[in-house]
């Protein structure tokens, strides 16, 4: 009986052989990451475990972008616990405002995951990195505390899911809706405790932005994590971003898998996620009419340069509708700078929306807008639970770039074919 | 160890930003995170506590936002023990690293009421529901977890390598 890909990778950490769904292991780290809402927790129970020191200074990443550039007091304080724990601990790879950008964005942009690596992180997104074929999965800040000290983290080897990809988008499709598509298919707990994992001739339509939003969304079905088998696409990514020797692991042909979808892209229509849970979903002929009050175009999820150039291909020469707040962040200060150096920020601003620095602030209600009673937000964010973006009686719609700005024009959740 | 209370019973997909919402993550205190569990689902938790001491729940409790001031803002403001028909998998690991009990157990759930009382024996793998006079079978848990939950939590465990 073969091994899935992540089966595989936990083998290669645990220091075995072989490892089997259902099995505990101890296994080693490649990263460590936390943010400032996380971290203060983690550095408080590591203070605990007695250890001196981190396990190694460089393998450790932390990222104060949740609420910062500091919201309040409060969240300062946070900030300033991180700031002077990396300082006392040696980490390398603290990122300060002005150098910090959406953790999930900025890690691979900075080369410090690679495919074939084990990593955990403080943050139920950190499985983003599957993207790179690399093991990567959400923790708390208990592990991420054990994780800093020892360098280990027990792990139960999960079964898998897998989804063989074929055919090409569609115009105003991307890795958005292919994601949301699975999670309305398989639900929120579809893929609880489970590996899901992307192969196929299809992946080849996917650029490497498309499968981090992909990958970023498998904890939305429940996914420890989710991961992608790595082509040229991928290689060329690792070494562009600094890395030329990584490990590449393949599924084994008689691997396990509990279930094998097979989607085609040429099915897929644009999807918004109604509220209140991401398996709530409808294709953009299935909408009807909802009116909305704000549009965020930005996160973990689809912050990245391509979702800026999307997103801003559809405003060129129209104008944010009158009733409506679009708000549009990059995810890290590579991505602002190419967007400014691109001639985005001139559509975005032109068109009446306004640009923020790089922080996750809204995504989970935290600030840079804040949603009121009543309101209506479509956001190419990850989630839409109740009061994530504020108001226990707000509501959060989530889409694609695309679909976003075409809805902060027409001041109603549509499709970038209803533009005049 | 045993646990015996009156039952506070909610449904599926709880997630971690309704048990504790994101605007009041700027702390970590767990006192202070005490006082604000469950209150976008729940606004009457906090009083109810002081009288129910198991949480029940149904399927994939505690999805979302890994946050373990979810667990720790539950475990603070008084509850003993969740018994849900299955747990999202960070808030599981995150219960068992910082000592707070749950148990998965649908038949259990499905069978209860809010304010039912439930008597748990986790020697014997029991958990009563005395209102009701049924008793259920609790799952064992794997050896690791077991010697996790014995330790009363992940970093107790820990502790040991570097003392």
């Amino acid at each position: 009986m073969g091994m899935t890909m992540t089966q595989k990778i936990l083998a290669a950490h645990a220091g075995v052989e072989k490892v089997s769904a259902g099995e505990i292991i101890q296994a080693n780290l490649d990263m460590v990451l936390g943010n400032d809402i996380t971290s203060p927790v983690a550095i408080k129970e590591f203070e605990k475990t007695g250890a001196t020191k981190v396990y190694d200074q460089n393998k450790i990443a932390l990222v104060p972008d949740h609420f910062t550039p500091n919201k309040d007091i409060k969240s300062a304080e946070q900030v300033k616990v991180m700031r002077e724990f990396a300082k006392k601990m040696g980490i390398v790879n603290y990122f300060e405002i002005g150098q910090m950008g959406v953790e999930h964005a900025l890690l691979p942009e900075k080369g410090l995951v690679k495919a074939g690596d084990l990593i955990i992180g403080a943050d139920s997104h950190t499985c983003t990195y599957g993207a790179l074929g690399a093991f990567s999965t959400g923790v708390g800040s208990t592990d991420m505390a054990v994780g800093m000290a020892t360098g280990k983290v027990w792990l139960k080897v999960p079964e898998a899911i897998k989804f063989v990809i074929t055919g090409k988008f569609q115009k105003w499709v991307s890795g958005k809706d292919l994601i949301l598509h699975i999670i309305g298919m398989i639900g929120v707990d579809g893929a609880n405790y489970k590996s899901m994992e992307f192969t196929g001739e299809g992946l080849k339509e996917l650029s490497m932005d498309d499968r981090f939003t992909i990958a970023n969304m498998a904890i939305e079905a429940g996914a420890k994590n989710g991961v992608f088998e790595v082509d040229e696409k991928t290689r060329e990514y690792l070494v562009e971003h600094g890395n030329k020797v990584f490990t590449e692991y393949k599924a084994d042909e008689d691997a396990i898998y509990e279930a094998i979808y097979s989607i085609d892209l040429n099915e897929l229509k644009p999807t918004v996620a109604f509220p209140h849970l991401p398996e709530n979903t409808k294709t953009i002929d299935e909408v009807g009419e909802v009116i909305i009050d704000q549009v965020v175009i930005g996160s973990c999820t689809n912050g990245r340069i391509e979702d800026m150039r999307k997103a801003a291909a559809v405003l060129k020469g129209r104008k944010v509708n009158k009733n409506i707040r679009c708000i549009v962040i990059p995810a890290t200060q590579k991505i602002w700078q190419q967007s400014m150096n691109e001639g985005l920020f001139d559509i975005f601003i032109d068109a009446g929306a306004a640009v923020s620095t790089p922080t996750c602030g809204p995504c989970l209600g935290g600030h840079m807008g804040i949603l009121a009673e009543g309101e209506r937000c479509v956001a190419t964010t990850n989630r839409n639970f109740v009061g994530r973006m504020g108001h226990v009686k707000s509501e959060v719609y989530l889409a694609n770039p695309e679909v976003a700005a075409a809805s902060a024009v027409t001041g109603k959740i549509s499709s970038p074919d209803e533009l005049k | 160890m045993k646990a015996e209370g009156k039952i506070v019973k909610y449904g599926d997909n709880i997630d971690t930003d309704v048990i504790i919402p994101a605007r009041y993550l700027n702390t970590s205190d767990p006192k202070e995170l005490a006082l604000h569990c469950m209150e976008d689902l729940d606004t009457g938790f906090v009083e109810k506590v002081k009288t129910c001491s198991i949480m029940v729940a149904g399927d994939n409790f505690g999805c979302g936002s890994s946050r373990e001031h979810a667990p720790i803002s539950i475990k603070e403001s008084g509850i003993k023990c969740i018994v849900a028909k299955s747990f999202a998998r960070i808030f599981y690991r995150n219960a068992i690293n910082i000592g707070l009990a749950i148990i998965d157990c649908p038949q259990a759930v499905e069978e209860a009421c809010d304010g039912d009382t439930f008597s748990i024996d986790f020697d014997n793998g029991s958990i009563v529901n005395q209102t009701k006079n049924k008793t259920y079978k609790i799952h064992p848990f794997p050896e690791f977890i077991q010697k996790v939950i014995q330790e009363n939590g992940l970093i107790s465990m820990v502790k040991k390598q570097f003392s």
